[in-house]
C-alpha cells in the first residue's frame, strides 16, 4: 500500500500525483517507469516515473484519465492508498554528451516521462530544446519545469491557442532547419511518435522513442508488451521502453494497443454509469 | 540426500507395521482394483472454475492403502525427487493414523497438498510400483498423498513445524513460487529471520499465476502461505530484487545470504510470420490475465479474449491448463495444437484425460507455420503444417519432420501460445557477479551455490522449466546449504 501525499490538477483530465514508495525513488533513474495497482481489483497498468523527491522518498506520477483504471487512480485524494506499486522498471535513458541540440518532443501526458529525460540531458552539459505540443493550451503541462532545465521551448497547439499553431512535427523542422540536432527523444502518443521518427528519420537524426504498449506483469513474463523492433520481437517492459525510433514497427503497435479496446470502451461505460 | 536404508527397515520391523502388513495376504490385497478419483462430469466442469478432482473418502483412501504390499525394497521411494517415505505413510493411512501419515510426508515434503494434485506421478512414484512388474495399475500414491494433505487441514489440526529459537540471521529468499516458500519454510525451523521478496503483488509464483484453480485452487496454497507466515516468514510482494533494491543494497540492511528462485518465467514464441497479430498471446499472459488478474471476473478490470475458436500451440501442462481455461471462458471450438503425438506429450497424463473428455479438439502432428489476420490485426487464420515422426535421436525420442506440402487451414479468432519458457533473466541481468550457463539458468553447485558465496539459488531458475516437486526439493536443499555455509561462516 502506498500512500498518496500530493495532488494536482494540470487540466481537468490531467492529474499529478505525488506517491510514496522511498525505495522507488531512491532507485528510479530517468526512462523508468512502474507499476500500479489502484485496488484489489484493479489491473496492472505502466506508469512512468516522472520525478521523484528523495528527502520525502516519494515518486511523481503524472495521469491522464482515459478508462476505468485511471479514472479510479486520478479519483484517489491525498490522505488515499494505492493498492500496488511496483519499480522502477525498464531500461534507463542513455543519456551522452552530444555534439549538437538535443531535441525533445513531449505530446500530451508524455511530457511527464520527457521532464526527467531533459534534467538528465541537461546535467551532462547538452543543449536541449524542448517541443511540447497538444491539441489546446489547457493540455500542456509541465511547461514551467521544463523552461526551468531546457536551453528553449517551443510550445505547439493543434488549435493555435497557445504557442504556434501546428502539430509537433511542425515545431521539430524548425528546430531542425535552423541547428545542427544530435539526438532526438520523441514521447507521446503512438502516433505522434511514429510522425515524429518519420520526421527525422528524414535528416537521419538518431531517435529515441519511449513506448507506451499494453502491459500486465511489467517483468518480461508474459509478452503482452511485446513490440517489433528492427524485425525482431522485443518486450517493451524489460527492453524498453526505449528504443530505436527508425526500427520500431508503429502500426503494429498502433493496432496492438486497439487490441482490447472495444472492451476497455464497454467497461468505462459501465463504469461511469455506476458512479 | 541418500536414503537411509538401515532406518527404513528397523521401521518396516515396527509392531504396528508388522501387524498392519500381516493383517492382509499380498495376494488378496493385488486382488483389489485401484480407486477412482471422484471427478465433477465434464459437461458440468467445463463452464464452471470447480476443483476437478473431488478427492477420495476416508475409506476409499484406506481400501486404497491396502492395495500397497509394503515392499521391503519399495521402488516408489527411488521414483520421488524428494524421497518421501510412501509405504510408511500408506501404512499410516491403512491402519487410519492419518494425522501420523501427513507427518511422515512432511518429513521431506513442505506441500503435500499441492505435489498431490499436481505432481506427474505416473513418471515418478507410480512408475516404479511392483503393480507394473504384474500389468497392474499402480497404487495412487498422488491421490493418497492429497487426501492426506487435504484431511490433516481440514481436521484443523495442522501442525505448524516447530521453529527454533530466533538466531537474528537475516536471509531472503527471492521469489514466492514452490522453491522460495520451501526454503523459507526450512531456514524458519531452523530459526533464521527470513523475508521472501515477490516481484508480483501476489505470494506463490507459478502456483497462483500460472497453475489455474480447476487444478489447484488458490486456497490451498494460501494456508501453505499462513503457515509460513505463523512461523514468522516476512513477505515483501511488489518488491523486484535487481530493480527495486538489488543483493548489494539489501546486503547493507543486514542480509546475510540469498536464495534465487526466480522461475523460468520469460515465454517463448516461434518467430513465425503474424504472431503479434491481435489475439495471440503466450499461455503466461492468457493464464495470469485470468489467474492472478481474474480477467473473467467482471468484477475486475482486467480484460482478456473470450475467443470463439481458439487454438493453443504446444503440449505440456501449461497447454493443457491454457485449453481447458479457453473452454471455460465459453470456446466454441478448443484445438490443442501439438507437432508430436500422443505419447510425446509432456504433459501430465491425468490433464491429458481430463482435457479429452471435457470436449478438447487434439490436433496432433500439427505445427503452425504463420498467422493471417483481418484488416483490424486480429488473428483469423492459422496455417498448419503437417508432421509425421522421423527417426529416433539418440534419446529415443522420434522427433517430428514435415510432410512435404502437406498444409492445413483452420478458422481461430485467439491463440495461445505455449511452446515453453526460458529463465527469468531479471537476476542475472542486475548482478552480473552471478555466472549463468549459456541456456540463461544460473550456475549452480551440487549444494545449490552459485559463483557467489553467499547466494544460492533453485528451482526453474537453475533447471529451466521443471516442476514443483524439483523446485521444491531444490528449495529444502538449499536452506541446508545455506546454514551449513552460514554456521561455518560466523
Ligand atoms: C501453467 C503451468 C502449469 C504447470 N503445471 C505443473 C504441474 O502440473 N506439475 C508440476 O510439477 N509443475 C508444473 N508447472 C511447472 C512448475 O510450476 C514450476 O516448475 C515451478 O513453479 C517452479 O518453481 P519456482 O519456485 O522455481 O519458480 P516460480 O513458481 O516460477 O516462482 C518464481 C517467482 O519469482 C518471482 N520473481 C522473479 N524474479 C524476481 C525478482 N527479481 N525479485 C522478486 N521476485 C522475482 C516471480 O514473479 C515468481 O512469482 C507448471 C507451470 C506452469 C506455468
Ligand atoms: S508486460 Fe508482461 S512481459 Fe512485458
Amino acid at each position: 500500500m502506498n500512500l498518496i501525499v500530493g495532488k494536482e490538477h494540470f487540466s481537468e483530465n490531467v492529474v499529478k500525483l505525488e506517491i510514496e514508495a522511498p525505495r522507488i525513488a531512491k532507485a528510479r533513474r530517468a526512462g523508468h517507469f512502474v507499476i500500479v495497482r489502484v485496488d484489489e481489483n484493479g489491473e496492472r497498468i505502466p506508469l512512468t516515473i516522472a520525478g521523484s523527491d528523495l528527502k520525502k522518498g516519494t515518486i511523481t506520477l503524472v495521469v491522464q484519465r482515459i478508462g476505468v483504471s485511471s479514472d479510479k487512480l486520478t479519483s484517489l485524494n491525498v490522505g488515499d492508498k494505492v493498492c500496488d506499486v511496483v519499480g522502477p522498471l525498464g531500461q534507463a535513458t542513455r543519456i551522452e554528451k552530444q555534439e549538437g541540440t538535443v531535441l525533445c518532443c513531449g505530446g500530451g501526458v508524455g511530457v511527464a516521462p520527457l521532464l526527467p529525460i531533459i534534467q538528465a540531458h541537461k546535467a551532462a552539459g547538452n543543449r536541449v530544446v524542448a517541443v511540447l505540443a497538444a491539441r489546446n493550451k489547457d493540455l500542456i503541462i509541465l511547461e514551467d519545469e521544463v523552461r526551468k532545465s531546457a536551453d528553449e521551448v517551443v510550445i505547439m497547439t493543434d488549435d493555435g491557442s497557445y504557442g504556434k499553431k501546428g502539430v509537433v512535427t511542425v515545431g521539430m523542422e524548425d528546430v531542425i532547419a535552423r541547428e545542427k540536432v544530435s539526438e532526438a527523444v520523441i514521447i507521446g502518443p503512438a502516433i505522434m511518435m511514429k510522425f515524429g521518427a518519420l520526421t527525422t528519420k528524414k535528416y537521419n537524426i538518431p531517435t529515441i522513442v519511449s513506448l507506451n504498449t499494453v502491459m500486465v506483469d511489467g517483468t518480461g513474463m508474459c509478452g503482452a508488451c511485446r513490440v517489433t523492433v528492427g524485425g525482431k520481437t522485443r518486450f517493451v517492459c524489460v527492453d524498453g521502453p526505449e528504443f530505436d525510433a527508425h526500427q520500431v514497427d508503429f502500426d503494429e503497435m498502433l493496432r496492438r494497443m486497439a487490441g482490447f479496446k472495444a472492451e476497455e470502451q464497454e467497461a468505462y461505460k459501465a463504469y461511469i454509469d455506476k458512479k | 540426500m541418500a536414503i537411509n536404508e538401515d532406518i527404513l527397515k528397523a521401521e518396516r520391523e515396527e509392531a504396528w507395521r508388522k501387524e498392519v502388513r500381516d493383517s492382509m495376504k499380498p495376494k488378496d490385497r493385488m486382488a483389489l482394483p485401484r480407486v477412482r478419483m471422484h471427478e465433477v462430469d465434464p459437461n458440468v466442469r467445463n463452464k464452471s472454475y470447480v476443483e476437478v478432482n473431488e478427492g477420495l473418502t476416508l475409506e476409499e483412501a484406506r481400501n486404497e492403502a491396502r492395495r500397497c504390499l509394503d515392499c521391503p525394497n519399495p521402488g516408489c521411494m527411488t521414483g520421488c525427487p524428494v524421497e518421501i517415505n510412501i509405504p510408511k505413510f500408506i501404512k499410516n493411512i491403512e491402519r487410519g493414523e492419518i494425522l501420523e501419515a501427513a507427518k511422515v510426508i512432511k518429513q521431506t515434503s513442505t506441500l503435500p497438498a499441492v505435489c498431490g494434485r499436481v505432481c506427474p506421478q505416473e513418471k515418478q512414484c507410480e512408475s516404479k510400483c511392483i503393480y507394473n512388474k504384474q500389468q497392474k495399475e499402480p497404487v495412487a500414491i498422488g491421490y493418497l498423498e492429497r487426501f492426506t494433505a487435504d484431511y490433516e487441514r481440514e481436521s484443523g489440526k495442522m501442525a505448524i513445524p516447530e521453529v527454533a529459537k530466533a538466531n537474528g540471521i537475516k536471509v531472503a529468499a527471492i521469489g514466492s513460487g514452490p522453491a522460495g516458500l520451501t526454503f523459507a519454510g526450512e531456514m524458519a525451523k531452523m530459526g533464521y529471520d527470513v523475508t521472501v521478496f515477490e516481484a508480483l503483488h501476489e505470494i506463490g509464483g507459478v502456483l497462483k499465476y500460472g497453475i489455474p484453480e480447476f487444478r489447484l485452487p488458490n486456497k490451498i496454497v494460501d494456508v501453505e502461505i499462513d503457515n509460513l507466515r505463523k512461523m514468522g516468514v516476512k513477505f515483501e510482494p511488489d518488491f523486484i530484487v535487481g530493480k527495486t533494491a538489488t543483493m548489494n543494497e539489501l546486503r547493507e540492511e543486514g542480509f546475510k545470504a540469498f536464495f534465487v528462485a526466480s522461475g523460468a518465467g520469460l515465454p517463448r514464441f516461434m518467430n513465425i510470420p503474424g504472431e503479434n497479430s491481435i489475439g495471440i498471446m503466450s499461455s503466461n499472459e492468457y493464464l495470469t490475465r485470468v489467474n492472478l488478474m481474474h480477467a473473467a471476473d467482471k468484477a475486475y478490470d482486467t480484460p482478456v479474449f473470450f475467443g470463439k475458436n481458439v487454438a493453443v500451440i504446444g503440449g505440456g501442462n501449461t497447454a493443457m491448463d491454457s485449453v481447458r481455461t479457453a473452454k471455460r471462458l465459453g470456446a466454441e471450438h478448443v484445438y490443442l495444437i501439438y507437432r508430436r503425438s500422443l505419447e510425446e506429450m509432456p504433459a501430465r497424463k491425468e490433464e491429458i484425460k481430463h482435457a479429452q473428455e471435457e470436449g478438447i479438439e487434439f490436433m496432433l502432428l500439427h505445427n503452425p507455420i504463420e498467422y493471417i489476420a483481418d484488416e483490424k490485426g486480429r488473428v483469423c487464420q492459422a496455417k498448419l503444417q503437417v508432421m509425421e515422426l522421423g527417426e529416433p535421436d539418440e534419446r529415443g525420442r522420434r522427433s517430428p519432420v514435415p510432410v512435404e506440402g502437406k498444409i492445413e487451414t483452420i478458422d481461430v479468432d485467439m491463440v495461445v501460445v505455449s511452446v515453453g519458457v526460458s529463465p527469468n533473466p531479471l537476476i542475472p541481468n542486475s548482478h552480473p557477479d552471478l555466472a549463468t550457463t549459456p541456456k540463461g539458468t544460473l550456475e549452480a553447485n551440487d549444494a545449490l551455490q552459485t559463483t557467489r558465496s553467499d547466494v544460492f539459488a533453485g528451482g526453474d531458475i537453475v533447471r529451466g522449466g521443471a516442476t514443483v516437486i524439483l523446485a521444491m526439493g531444490d528449495g529444502r536443499k538449499a536452506a541446508a546449504s545455506m546454514n551449513d555455509y552460514l554456521q561455518n561462516n560466523k
